[in-house]
């Protein structure tokens, strides 16, 4: 593998900056929304298990972040909390609340909603670094292979959740069916690689965005036909694409509230 | 000078033994196999060391603790540490001691083989028996798991086995 020269090509360095944007955004408000669920999940060991995946994911969010310090875009920290979200890159499957209500007052979260949401996105970042892990720009490759020895427990995790759901009580069916539906409206950014696609592919940084698609509706593809469900598709246009920095107002608020205690004193050690 | 460097990188090791794990005081970071290179060049230290889990909050601690440990070699001027990722740590990484050492904490060393088809069985860390299940993959940290015993009826904890074939 030839040794993507950053230094000397500036088109090359922004290409890695959009992709990592990407994928840190994307990990960020993941865990974010998963870190609401403290304390609400439905039993005890589920409360430990989905804290767990959360801390992980922030884990992953922090090394995306920080290789972006390391290319000279500002401190890891900085660019997780106060980027407002009209310089983010996040999927909008990832920014929209985990139900109604407010977490500190009485929130209403929807569990099924969680599950697919959950599945459906830890399936498509399995496949996304299976190909980063050969990722033309090394220190990404690097933290890939990390990455997928953890994502393999996130993954059994929520397709336990999910296959268990769906083989329950007609209710159950019902509001993952639902579930499954809302998760889907929003699924059409999760692979698009945005206006930058093009160079970032040619790069070799991660495969195109129709390869990545078409692994994950054949790894989704087992899945639905054992539950006997028809498999879902992802719509062609997405209602908005985070990729090109299109969000929902559900961003502003997601940001406000993961960024308050941060911008109280963003020189205080912690 | 090239002895004087080898044996401060003895006595480096000798106290990097001592750095245990912030919550498991019974295994040293060498124990766990965090440790990938330590060079020594004119009494300047540069350390090496693979994270765990990355999302492990423990890191920032063991990192403070190493420095301070290495800076109280008399001949050391400066002590540098950095985290890599590469390679992966695995969890067949951790020592023989290691996992006498996580053994006499009450938890479970990772298993070293996983079957084909990816499960795998640990036994109890208390009384040895293979009749044990599962209560939940994840635990209180990353890195471990929460099973218990049927016969000595104790709950325990067992490190996640960590692999790249994963």
């Amino acid at each position: 593998m030839t040794e993507l020269n950053l230094a000397a090509n500036s088109e090359n360095k922004d290409a890695v900056v959009s992709l990592l944007f990407q994928l840190a955004d994307d990990d960020f408000l993941y865990s974010f929304k998963g870190s609401e669920w403290l304390g609400l999940a439905p039993h005890i060991e589920e409360d430990v298990a989905s804290s767990s995946i959360s801390q992980d994911s922030m884990g992953h969010a922090a090394m995306y972040y920080q290789l972006l310090e390391e290319l000279g875009l500002g401190s890891a920290d900085s660019l997780a909390h106060l980027r407002p979200a009209k310089e983010r890159k996040n999927s909008i499957l990832v920014e929209r609340p985990n139900g109604e209500g407010y977490y500190m007052e009485v929130p209403k979260y929807d569990w099924a909603y969680a599950v697919v949401r959950n599945y459906f996105y830890t399936a498509a970042k399995k496949i996304k670094i299976e190909s980063l892990k050969n990722s033309s720009y090394q220190p990404l490759a690097e933290v890939a292979v990390k990455v997928n020895i953890e994502l393999y427990y996130h993954l059994l995790h929520w397709k336990t959740w999910f296959v268990q759901l769906l083989s329950s009580t007609d209710e159950a069916k019902q509001r993952m069916q639902a579930a499954i539906a809302q998760v889907m409206k929003d699924f059409g950014d999760v692979f698009s690689l945005g206006t930058d696609g093009k160079k970032i592919v040619e790069l070799g940084l991660i495969e195109e965005e129709r390869t990545l698609v078409q692994r994950w509706q054949e790894q989704m593809k087992a899945v639905f036909e054992s539950l006997n469900l028809e498999i879902p598709e992802i719509p062609a246009v997405p209602e908005a694409n985070g990729r090109n920095f299109e969000h929902t107002k559900d961003l502003e608020t997601a940001i406000a509230t993961l960024s308050e205690v941060y911008r109280i004193d963003t020189a205080a050690s912690w | 000078m090239q002895m004087a460097t080898d044996s401060l990188e003895k006595k480096v090791l000798g106290v990097l033994e001592e750095v245990h794990d912030p919550e498991i005081n019974t295994v040293s970071i060498i124990d766990l196999g965090m440790v990938e290179e330590v060079n020594v060049q004119d009494y300047v230290v540069n350390i090496k060391i693979l994270p765990t889990f990355l999302g492990c909050p423990a890191l920032e601690l063991i990192k403070e603790n190493i420095k301070k440990a290495v800076i109280s070699i008399d001949e050391v001027k400066e002590v540098n540490v950095e985290f890599i990722n590469h390679p992966p740590w695995t969890s067949d990484r951790i020592s023989e001691k290691g996992r006498m050492g996580l053994k006499a904490f009450g938890i479970a060393p990772p298993p070293r083989l996983m079957d084909s088809d990816g499960s795998w069985h640990v036994d109890c860390p208390f009384c040895g028996s293979t009749y044990v299940t599962m209560d939940n993959i994840f635990g209180p940290t990353a890195c471990r798991s929460i099973l218990y015993c049927k016969s000595c009826k104790n709950p325990f904890e067992a490190m996640k086995p960590i692999s790249t074939l994963m």
